[in-house]
């Protein structure tokens, strides 16, 4: 029975000190509702939600505000009841620090529920039910990504999905929001996957977790029992909670390049995105809060927190008592692949599973870095593979055809590389500045295509009139040729030729299409005719 | 409140490039003890001279190229050069050799390529050929592993002989020095056609395995460099590629013919091969950078030096080995480029 399955591996990794004990001590918290949440339209993959909401509009808590543009898109609700009061571009949680299109809901502070209903009979419901039940409620991959999910749930026919697995690896530092989900919601979780499991029959179903969160592993393999479900226990090394790198340790096979897990009869969802189908399913209620781990040196009692989505990280910071002066860096995200925060008038989104609140001596110096000495320390580190040295050289010399010739876009941005770099190379950097480059190439080559082809067709626009000119004129001539040649001929041009200048004598000039001129216009055609005897005033006429 | 924002990732190995290059000097200290206990003071006082020096001709050059020097004389790189070169050269050395074998590293092959991580060739070695070219007799004046018979030279004869050629009784260099075990077999082997077994009889330069002495200092190093591929200072593979190869060319001429072939250890524990597989191929600047490819790199070394030895005009080859694989390492890489995960 306990027989423990076979594992495989994936290149490199590294292990790095987990710092999740702090934040587990304490319970979860629920987080009070603010008096102002903004609510980014994308905080998922895709093209952002349509509002569907004006300035003004009375709001339920769990009302749809926004609704998908678009297959790949999410919608979202609204995390308690109150007034929609602006629609406009507000700073969003992106590392490119721009704004971008979100609503501002002001609470009444009575969080009155829209009516919802769940559906206790998942089990004999139609899989398309279900799915847009799922996409209903605006749930998207809540591991980081934020990949809509019922669009992961729909692999399509030609692609029989062998497995189903659950994220629970949760392999960066400081992060623990999962390892609390999975603790305390182990029920809900497996009932969840259940659900997926009813939509995409999978002839297995495998829940992934680092053996560094015991409690988590011990909580969902009871409450798998009964279920034909699989709790597995996998190494600590990051990055194990790659999508890829679960896949390759768990089922030994490898995502094509470019391609997707379903290729692969693999797909792959977050734990707490399997509790969010839950809730919706069950429960009829949308994604409108998560959990998120608030730690870090500046954070007084570091802990996970439930916090309704749009709420301000600066409320979250001044409700948690978090000492904002001995913040070093506000990073939202673990501290290998989130992202550093430029102030805190941000809110927080369904894909923030993190606020890390780094005082000095968390996070490294700033230290100006030194050249590649090309101990290829990254190399033996890449979870992919990659030789990102080489990629770090050519994209530094911008020679971006060798950087995709050494795979640059399977590249997953784990910053293993950039972690045992004894350089301090920003290694990532440099390979998202080449992806960046590259994808702006690819646009502008595009555009240049666009502009060929246009050209193209103009040329050969000219030359088929041309061309039609010509046999036009070659069969006029055909038909001179062909009428007899004689007096008839003679006496018709004459006469055409006296006529014309009778026509000259009595009116020189007879302007086409000049009635119902407005004066504008007529004062025009005179300034253009001056204009146009005084460029020529030898002209006889 | 604003915040510093920087990109990912936010956490940082406790690594740097002066503790990469400190781990390899520290690796050194063992081998040095040897050094000093076989063939006395000599290489320490090559040392001091040769340190300063590297550092002064890497401050010159890196303040003609406008570049920051404290921070690029502290990476320690320079130091180990110096350090490299200073213990290849025979131990009494007169000073200008080691200096112009230094000054000519930093200069010509490494600063006047880009410095630190841009030449292509191993400046120790590079400077190590030119001595060898250009000085052969200064070059080959290696002495006997007087310590294990007499006790070591001491300091003072040592200082004297490294600057004024000789010692206060007048001995130069020349009557103390003695030919070093491989160039033995060279001499008596190659040359005179005489059989292994009748130079280890007629010679005093065979000790239990390697050289006299010489296999002393050749354990130590190799106690360094495990000590190094243990703490992944250096990657195993170059190492490993360097000793197979030796150990198997070496085996399967002296399965051919005993008596003209020395045996495997003795090419193990001669000369500078554990130094060279350990401290020399290994410099990650100027060798190959794919797992596969350093392997080849190793085995490539470990080859030329046996070939070069056996049957080439050195009695040891390391130098000219490493060399001519700097020359192999960016095709080596090209052509053993590892499997991407998703790729077939």
């Amino acid at each position: 029975m306990n027989i423990p399955r076979a594992l495989f591996s994936f290149h490199g990794g590294i292990h790095v000190h987990g710092h999740k004990e702090i934040s587990t001590q304490l319970p979860v918290d629920v987080a009070p509702i603010p008096p102002r949440l903004v609510l980014p339209l994308q905080q998922h993959i895709g093209l952002p939600a349509e509002p569907l909401v004006a300035i003004g509009d009375k709001v339920l808590k769990g009302q749809p505000l926004a609704k998908p543009k678009g297959y790949i898109s999410a919608s979202l609700h609204a995390p308690t009841s109150g007034q929609v009061v602006d629609v406009s571009p507000l700073p969003v949680p992106h590392p490119s620090g721009l704004g971008a299109p979100c609503i501002v809901l002001e609470s009444d502070g009575q969080d009155t529920w829209y009516p919802h209903q769940g559906l206790a009979d998942w089990a004999s419901a139609d899989p398309n039910l279900l799915r847009t039940l799922i996409r209903d409620a605006g749930i998207v991959g809540l591991g980081g990504a934020g990949f809509p999910s019922s669009v992961k749930l729909q692999p399509g026919p030609s692609r029989p999905i062998r497995t189903l697995i659950l994220n629970g690896a949760e392999c960066e530092p400081y992060i623990t929001s999962d390892d609390l989900l999975m603790r305390r919601q182990a029920a809900e979780i497996i009932e969840g996957m259940s659900i997926m499991a009813r939509i995409l029959q999978p002839t297995e179903c495998l829940i992934g977790i680092e053996d560094n969160k015991p409690e988590a592993y011990q909580a969902l393999r009871e409450a798998a029992q009964g279920h034909p479900i699989e709790v597995v226990q996998v190494p600590t090394r990051y990055p194990m909670g790659g999508e890829k790198q679960l896949i390759k340790v768990l089922t030994g096979r490898e995502v094509p390049s470019g391609g997707l897990p379903s290729q692969v009869g693999v797909v792959c969802h977050n734990v707490a995105t399997a509790h969010a189908v839950y809730r919706a399913v069950v429960h009829g209620e949308p994604l409108i809060s998560r959990l998120l781990t608030l730690t870090g040196g500046a954070v007084a009692q570091p802990r996970n927190v439930e916090v309704r989505l749009g709420t301000p990280v600066s409320f979250l910071l001044q409700h948690y008592q978090v000492s904002v002066n001995r913040i070093e860096r506000l990073i939202m995200g673990g501290p290998m692949m989130g992202f550093a925060l430029s102030h805190d008038q941000v809110p927080v989104v369904k894909t923030s599973n993190c606020l890390l609140c780094a005082v000095a001596g968390e996070v490294p110096a700033n230290q100006d870095p030194q050249a590649c000495i090309r101990c290829g320390a990254c190399t033996t580190v890449c979870p992919t593979n990659l030789l990102p040295q080489q990629m770090y050289w050519h994209a530094r010399a911008r020679d971006f055809d060798k950087v995709q010739q050494y795979n640059l876009f399977d590249c997953i941005e784990c910053g293993c590389c950039a972690e045992v770099c004894p350089s301090r190379i920003p290694l990532v950097q440099y390979y998202r500045f080449a992806k960046s480059e590259v994808a702006a190439r690819e646009r502008d080559k595009q555009r240049a295509d666009l502009a060929r082809r246009r050209n193209e067709a103009r040329v050969a626009r000219f030359d088929r009139e041309k061309a039609e000119k010509a046999a036009k004129l070659a069969q006029a001539k055909a038909a001179a040729a062909s009428a007899p040649p004689g007096a008839d001929k003679k006496a018709a041009i004459d006469a055409a030729v006296a006529r014309a200048a009778a026509k000259k004598a009595t009116a020189p000039v007879t302007p086409k299409n000049t009635e119902d001129l407005t004066p504008a216009q007529q004062a025009q055609i005179a300034e253009a005719d001056s204009r146009r005897a005084a460029d020529q005033p030898g002209d006889p006429r | 409140m604003e915040f510093h924002a920087t990109t990912s990732p936010h956490l940082h190995a406790p690594t740097s490039v002066t503790r990469v290059m400190g781990e390899v000097l520290l690796a050194l200290i063992p081998a040095l003890v040897g050094i000093v206990w076989v063939f006395g003071w000599g290489a320490i006082v090559n040392i001091v001279i040769a340190v300063p020096a590297a550092l002064a001709a890497e401050a010159a050059m890196l303040a003609a190229r406008g570049r920051p020097i404290r921070t690029t004389l502290m990476d320690l790189s320079a130091v180990l050069t110096a350090v490299l070169l200073a213990i290849s050269i025979p131990p009494l050395s007169p000073w200008w050799l080691t200096v112009t074998g230094v000054v000519f590293a930093m200069v010509f092959v490494k600063h006047l390529y880009g410095g630190l991580g841009y030449n292509p060739f191993n400046p120790a070695m590079a400077g190590y050929v030119l001595l060898l070219v250009s000085f052969p007799r200064e070059m080959t004046q290696w002495l006997p592993p007087e310590g294990l018979v007499h006790g070591s030279l001491g300091l003072g004869d040592a200082l004297n002989l490294i600057f004024g050629g000789q010692t206060p009784q007048g001995l130069g260099v020349d009557a103390l020095s003695q030919a070093t075990p491989l160039d033995t077999v060279r001499q008596q082997v190659t040359l005179l056609h005489h059989t292994i077994q009748d130079a280890k009889t007629t010679t005093p330069v065979f000790g239990l395995a390697g050289g006299k002495g010489w296999e002393i200092v050749s354990a130590l190093y190799l106690l360094g460099g495990i000590w190094m591929v243990r703490r992944n200072t250096i990657g195993w593979q170059i190492p490993v590629g360097v000793l197979v190869s030796l150990l198997v060319l070496a085996g399967l001429f002296n399965l051919y013919d005993p008596s003209r072939y020395a045996s495997p250890l003795f090419h193990l524990f001669s000369g500078a091969t554990m130094l060279e597989a350990f401290f020399i191929a290994t410099d990650p600047v100027t060798a190959s950078t794919t797992p596969w490819g350093r392997i080849g790199f190793g085995i490539g070394v470990g080859s030329l030096i046996y070939l070069i030895r056996t049957f080439g005009g050195y009695p040891d080859a390391g130098a000219f080995a490493v060399l001519i694989m700097n020359m192999m390492a960016p095709t080596l890489d090209h052509y053993t480029q590892p499997r991407v995960y998703g790729h077939p």
